[in-house]
Parts: C-alpha cells; structure tokens; sequence
C-alpha cells in the first residue's frame, strides 16, 4: 500500500510527471508514491524520469487504459 | 539530485554542470508557447537547473495577461482533428478578421479537453519550480512594453546574459 496515491488520469503530457514531482517533494525518502495516468507516452516517460532523478520505479501495470505506477522516493 | 552524468556517461566540457539547461524563447503564438514550458518544467522536475530567456516574439509570454493566438495563415502543418479527419484552412480564409480568434478558441478547447495543461498552468509550474526567467531589455524597449505588464521575478538582461548562462550550460536550445 503506497504512501501516498496520485491520481493523475485524463491529464496529458507533461501534467503525470510534474504532478509526481510535486508529490514527491513532500514524501521522506523511502515512502512510497503511487501514480494513475491514462497517457500512454507516461510509460517511457515515468522510466526516465526514476533514471534522471534516482528515485526507484518500484513496479508498473497497466489495465483497463490506466497505468499504474509505484515509485519509491530515494534520499 | 540528478544524475544525469552518471546515467549514461553524458560528456560535458569540463566546468560545465550535466544538469543544467538554457532555452531561448523567440516565438510567441499559442502552439509555439509549449515547447519551452513543457521542456523547462519536464527538465526543472528531472533535477536540472533550467534558464529561459524571451525575446522578441517570445516577450509577450511573460505578459500577466495572456491572450494567447494561433493562426492557420502560412501554417501549412497546421491540420486539427473535425469531423473524424484532420483538416486546415486556406490562407484567405485566415485573414478574415475573426477567424484566428476562433482557431486559438477552438484550439484552447481542444487542449482543455485532452486534458493538456494551459499556458498560465504551466508558467505557474515553471516559476514554481525556479526555472530562471530573463526578459531581453532590448526587446522590451524595441516593443515598447512594460515591466509593469509581465509577471513578478523576472530578470532584465541582454544577449550577455544570456551567453554566460549558455557557457555554462550543458543543454542550449532555440525554439
């Protein structure tokens, strides 16, 4: 269960990965945030962005049109 | 934070910080505000330090008010989804007056219902997120605008400026 859950659907880009940001921010390293998006462009782009930033891409699934994403905040 | 050197072996001229990223912004049209807002709010959560300097056609973007147009004339590229196909407008047809205050409407509508986030959205995010802001003064004195009418924390600056920015950053755009 994530620390926190961002419902990010029906927002396009770059809304999903500035929202997470933001989202982020206020999380303690090692707490967890969970994102749903219904852009498909947010796959690449939340796997570049956990690359760039050191947060890890705990895990992602898709179902349904919404992707789903865990990302565990590092430091 | 970022570790964009690490990532990928990036090669940087030494003194140069892998993180950081300036963009010159000299157009000003609806449809060519995005491309500098997306890539320097995108950059400024990925962890790099993110400049941006207006000028000319791209001065009117730091305007408080913003009435933002888009224009199908000598658009060629231009072709919007109707009616199940995607279609443009001949350029007679642009210079009716009326009709590209209809296009940017129609084109504002279009972003709203995809859910694509509005200029002042995402100008708001950019100063949020301390993306450095600089105003070109000869733009400014040329056009004859005011201060008064662009949003607060902007810096003044001229092409100087912006070229000791550029040296010491590791990606320079033109857009």
């Amino acid at each position: 269960m994530a620390d926190q859950v961002l419902d990010a659907k029906g927002l396009n880009c770059p809304l999903p990965i500035l929202k997470a940001k933001k989202a982020l921010k206020t999380l303690d390293g090692g707490k967890t945030l969970e994102i749903q998006s219904t852009d498909p462009g947010s796959v690449a782009d939340f796997a570049a962005f956990c690359r760039t930033t050191g947060n890890e891409l705990v895990e992602q699934s898709e179902e349904g049109g919404v992707w789903t994403y865990l990302i565990r905040k590092t430091g | 934070m970022s570790n964009v050197a690490e990532m990928g072996g990036a090669q940087v001229n030494p003194g140069v910080d892998p993180n950081t990223m300036s963009i010159i912004v000299t157009k000003g049209s609806l449809d060519w505000a995005y491309p500098p807002f997306i890539l320097s709010t995108t950059a400024a959560a990925m962890g790099l330090d993110v400049t941006m300097f207006f000028t000319f056609y791209g001065l009117p973007l730091l305007m408080k008010d913003l009435k933002l147009q888009v224009s199908s004339l000598g658009n060629p590229a231009m072709k919007m989804p109707m009616m199940g196909m995607h279609m443009g407008m001949p350029n007679l047809v642009s210079a009716i007056p009326g009709v590209d205050a209809a296009a940017s409407k129609m084109m504002k509508n279009l972003i709203k219902k995809k859910g694509v986030a509005s200029i002042p959205e995402l100008r708001e995010l950019a100063v949020e997120a301390d993306v450095r802001m600089i105003a070109c003064q000869m733009t400014l004195d040329l056009f004859e605008y005011s201060q008064d009418d662009m949003i607060e924390g902007l810096e003044i600056g001229g092409a100087a400026t912006y070229i000791e920015v550029a040296t010491k950053s590791h990606i320079n755009l033109f857009i």
